[in-house]
Order: structure tokens, then C-alpha cells, then sequence
């Protein structure tokens, strides 16, 4: 049977729980629905479990910050669906969702997705071999598992992540073998024009970087400018080659390479409902376009946190509370005067929140070849389409699309249904035929952007499938 | 490849990986189990029948994609019950069966 809700959050991170909170207070009545388990998302993954333990200590402080935005939202009295998955959202908005096999559908007077980001692929040749992981992924593993590498492990990226695991590593007992910093060249001249904003508005968090960076530097073997990483092996990774800036080339036997080139909004349910996108130039991305409340172009649909655009833990509670004050304005609970008033705190202290991105986003640009690989890099990891392949097809007359080269290559066409190649491909056309990347956009997402198998589909029962 | 960093649970369950008893712990997932295994992978490539093991554990690349209890599923999305059976695939296209 279709339920109906004034609100149905899909995500319960950091953003999904603080809007869920705030609609509470207004009365409104909450749905949150998310992928995992336990609420948390994943920067605050399996929190409840974890506080307390030594894991605890290891993960440090912005993580057990998480348990009090837990705590306070499984107070709120908000209803809570874990272990579901969304996969499709129609005009309306109505949400059509799986949970322990079963498929139903929400009628909702507003839909928030807080989704959040996924890791930005990074394809180099090997990045497909077992063995190769993300940073994300390493410290999941920690969060959930409390698991950490049996051996030394290599380290290759550029950001605040791989620095915090790096650190969280050492101190859960772990060995790392190298660190391949690949920031580019030149990124701190060109970033550090916007380091006093950042300095002065987020001055711990900029001081905490700055600690873990001068701990690895003494603790481990740390490389800079590496502007090259390929993975060699044949069923598994077995060895690891970089190549720096100067020119200097190594290769060294490496089981285990974690690697992490920046965060990406998560657009697929967006994309799938046909909402409008804007280019992100500051971070290589797109995000939904959204108006001062986190309304997207589709009526009733909004998105907060980092799927909003990457802002971190705090902005995206922050976007939660002033999304969930918009949806309380819409559904008549508080009026236009009201809905100002209480906004304007909370935007005053999203931008603070919001400081030190510029300069984050510029000090962590990824490197050309992260955008548009060697011609042998595997673009699209589920059918095994390689970079030429994309480029063959490119060569055709008539500028191909990423729709064009989906049907004539197959990239994107696997279960992940574009999420891991989406960008490359639109990158490397936009390479290929000398255009930008927005001009060229994205493949076209259709539902259900998760798979479904025809028994759960079977389930949603007649009257829902009007 | 991975180790736990704590001493085992003592309300830990059984699993079988590819029909061999393997002990988990309530709250992890089957990607975190396969990853714990001497070899690390957990499927073939439908196309070149090259092996994948988790990449990315947030649900995105679906690459662990292994038979849990008869059904093909991201494994980093799993969570363990005892007596759960995770099986290794070899080259199976489809998601939804
Ligand atoms: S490891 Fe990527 S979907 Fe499970």
C-alpha cells in the first residue's frame, strides 16, 4: 500500500539526520529511509557501536562528534527505515524503495535527498586489479570492521582523506609503506591566495591538517608531486610503479594501493528524475541546481548535504536544518517572515562552515590524468571499456555523445550504470572534440537507479504500481 | 589482505565462504569477511573473466558483487548472519535474477 508522509528523507548522515531534527520540531511527520544499517552515514558509519571502544580513540574526534546528531535524531521522533534502498523517484514526489525484499512506494509532501557523495573515480592503468581500493573504503573497513591491512600498505592521493586514515592507520597499529602525494605542482601558489579565509574561518581544522601532514612526513616514507601511478599484477596486484613530477620512476612490490582523488556529489537519483544540474568548475562536478532553501528544478524535491556540493560533516547538518526549515515554509507550518528569520543563523554559520573549501578546492585539484587517463586505463570498470575504445568511438563523425558512445561501447551499461565512469567518458569526449566537460554533460540515468530483481518488483502491490 | 584490530568477539557467528566455515562478527558486512580471506577477490569479469574483489564498500562500483544465499548482491552492502553462505562468482552478468 502507498503510505503517505509530509516528509521522506532518503540518508541518514550527517545532513538526513539534523533536517529530520529540525522537521520534527515543526511538526512535520518523517520518513528517514537509508542504504545502510544504523544511522550515521559515512563519515559517522556505525557510530553507536564503535563509541566506547578503542576504535573510538583511533578515529578521533570529528567522528565521535557524529553520536550526539545520532542520539538527537533517534530522539526526534522521526520514523527510521535502514537497510533500504531507493530506486526511483517520480513527480509528485513518490518514491519507490526496497526493504528485505520487499518493494513499496512513499507519496511524500517533500523529498530530501541527503545522499551524499561518493569518492571521485580516479582511473590509472591497474586500477581494476584486486588489491586497489579507495582511502573511503579503507577506513569503512576500519569504521565497521575495525579491520586495518595485514601488511604494509601504499598510499596514493591528494586531499584531506588519505592524510586523516594515513594518521588513523599509524595509530591503530598499521604500517604504511609509502605515501605518493599526488598533489600537482604548484597547487599551494595557486591556492594560497584564498589560505587567509580559511585560516581565519575553520583556523583548527586548517591546524589539524597541517599536524597530520607533519606526522606522516616524520613517520613514513612520504614522496611528493607524484604525478603517475600504475598497478601491475595479474590476478592480484603485485607491484606498484609512480613516476614524480621531475621525472623520476620507481616500482616497488606492493600488495595493497589505496587511492583517493577528492569527493563528488551524488547526482544519480537527480539525474534519473530529470532535475536540473549545474557545473561545479571549483570542483570538477556537477550538482542539482537548487534555490536558497535546497529545492531542486523538480517540485517538492530537495537535496542537502554534500550532495549539494562537498562541504564536509558541518555544512551538511547546516543545509539539513535550512532544507527542513524550506519544507516547513512549503507546507504552510511557517511563513515567509518566520522561515527568514530562522534561516539567516544558520546561513551565516554554513558559510563559516563553508571557509576553508575554496582553498581545499583549489589546493586538491586532481591532476589532468585523473580526468582523462592513458589510452590502455580501463574507463568503464564494469564492461571493461577501455580509454581508446572511448576514444575510437569519438573519432567518429558527428561529435559523439556519452549516449552515443554508451551504445556504441557499452561504457556504462553495467550494474553500476555509469557511476564510476560517468565523468571520464564525458572528459575524455570533451578532449577528444575540443569542448568543455559541461558541454559535453553526462549519459542519461534511467530508473530504477538501483537494481531490483522482478520478484521484489512483483511485491509492490497493484494499487502502487498506478 | 585485511586483519581485525581487536580480539575476536565472543558473539561471533559462522559464515561459509565458498562452502568453508569462516568466523564474522555482528555488525560487519560479507565485502569485510571476503576481505579477510587468503585470496583477495570475489568475482570474475563477466567480459574478461579478470578478478575483482570490494573497491570502493559505499555501494557505487559494485564490484563485490557475490551470491549471498543464493542471491547476487553487493556484498558491501550485506550485513552477516550466521549461517549466511557467500559464494565467489564467476562471470555472472546480471544483477536482478
Ligand atoms: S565495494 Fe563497491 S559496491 Fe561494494
Amino acid at each position: 500500500m502507498t503510505r503517505r508522509v509530509d516528509l521522506l528523507i532518503v540518508g541518514a548522515g550527517p545532513a538526513g539526520m539534523s533536517a529530520a531534527v529540525a522537521a520534527r520540531q515543526y511538526g512535520l511527520d518523517v520518513l528517514v529511509v537509508d542504504e545502510q544499517p544504523v544511522p550515521g552515514g559515512q563519515i559517522w558509519r556505525n557510530i553507536e557501536a564503535v563509541c566506547g571502544t578503542p576504535r573510538e580513540k583511533i578515529l578521533g574526534k570529528a567522528y565521535s562528534e557524529g553520536l550526539w546528531t545520532v542520539r538527537r535524531f533517534r530522539a526526534s521522533g522521526a520514523a527510521y527505515e535502514p537497510a533500504t534502498q531507493v530506486w526511483q523517484i517520480e513527480p509528485g514526489p513518490r518514491v519507490l524503495m526496497t526493504r528485505d525484499k520487499i518493494a513499496s512506494s512513499v507519496e511524500a509532501g517533500a523529498v530530501l535527498l541527503a545522499t551524499g557523495a561518493q569518492e571521485r573515480p580516479a582511473p590509472f592503468p591497474g586500477w581494476t586489479l584486486p588489491g586497489v581500493m579507495t582511502v573511503g573504503a579503507a577506513q569503512i573497513v576500519i569504521k565497521t570492521a575495525g579491520q586495518i591491512p595485514d601488511e604494509p600498505v601504499w598510499i596514493a592521493g591528494s586531499g584531506p582523506l588519505p592524510l586523516l586514515y594515513a594518521v588513523q592507520l599509524l595509530k591503530a597499529g598499521g604500517r604504511i609503506a609509502g605515501y605518493l602525494d599526488t598533489t600537482q605542482k604548484g597547487r599551494w601558489m595557486s591556492a594560497l591566495p584564498r589560505f587567509a579565509t580559511a585560516a581565519a574561518g575553520a583556523p583548527l581544522d586548517m591546524l589539524k591538517g597541517i599536524l597530520w601532514l607533519a606526522t606522516l612526513r616524520r613517520r613514513v616514507r612520504y614522496i611528493s608531486n607524484v604525478s603517475e601511478i600504475e598497478a601491475i599484477g595479474d590476478n592480484a596486484m603485485e607491484r606498484l610503479r609512480y613516476v614524480t613530477a621531475s621525472g623520476k620512476s620507481e616500482t616497488v612490490y606492493a600488495r595493497l594501493l589505496l587511492v583517493h582523488e577528492g569527493l563528488v556529489p551524488t547526482i544519480h537519483p537527480t539525474l534519473a528524475l530529470g532535475c536540473t544540474h549545474q557545473w561545479n568548475s571549483d570542483q570538477d562536478s556537477y550538482a542539482a541546481d537548487l534555490d536558497c532553501w535546497g529545492e531542486t528544478s523538480q517540485n517538492g524535491v530537495f537535496v542537502a548535504g554534500d550532495g549539494a556540493g562537498i562541504g564536509g560533516a558541518k555544512a551538511a547538518c547546516l543545509r539539513g536544518e535550512i532544507a527542513a526549515t524550506g519544507i516547513a515554509l512549503k507546507a504552510g507550518v511557517i511563513d515567509d517572515q518566520q522561515a527568514a528569520r530562522l534561516a539567516r543563523p544558520l546561513r551565516a554559520r554554513l558559510a563559516r562552515a563553508l571557509s576553508a573549501r575554496p582553498f581545499l578546492d583549489s589546493l586538491y585539484r586532481p591532476r589532468r590524468s585523473i580526468f582523462v587517463p592513458s589510452d590502455e586505463t580501463v574507463a568503464c570498470r564494469c564492461e571493461e571499456v577501455n580509454v581508446a575504445g572511448v576514444r575510437a568511438e569519438a573519432a567518429r563523425a558527428g561529435r559523439p555523445g556519452p549516449n552515443q558512445i554508451k551504445a556504441f561501447t557499452r561504457a556504462g551499461m553495467g550494474p553500476c550504470q555509469g557511476r564510476q565512469c560517468n565523468y571520464t567518458v564525458a572528459n575524455i569526449l570533451a578532449d577528444a572534440e575540443g569542448r568543455e566537460t559541461p558541454d559535453v554533460g553526462l549519459y542519461r540515468v534511467r530508473p530504477p537507479f538501483k537494481p531490483l530483481t522482478l520478484r521484489e518488483l512483483a511485491t509492490l502491490d497493484s494499487r502502487d504500481a498506478g | 589482505m585485511f586483519k581485525k584490530i581487536h580480539d575476536p568477539s565472543p558473539n561471533s557467528v559462522t559464515v561459509h565462504v565458498d562452502g568453508m566455515p569462516v568466523c564474522a562478527e555482528p555488525g560487519e558486512n560479507a565485502a569485510t569477511v571476503l576481505l579477510r580471506q587468503a585470496e583477495l577477490w570475489v568475482r570474475t569479469t563477466p567480459v574478461s573473466e579478470k578478478r575483482r574483489a570490494p573497491y570502493c564498500m559505499m555501494g557505487v562500483c559494485f564490484d563485490c558483487l557475490a551470491l549471498v544465499d543464493g542471491a547476487l548482491v553487493q556484498t558491501c552492502l550485506a550485513p552477516v548472519r550466521d549461517g549466511m553462505t557467500i559464494e565467489r562468482q564467476l562471470g555472472r552478468r546480471s544483477v536482478a535474477s
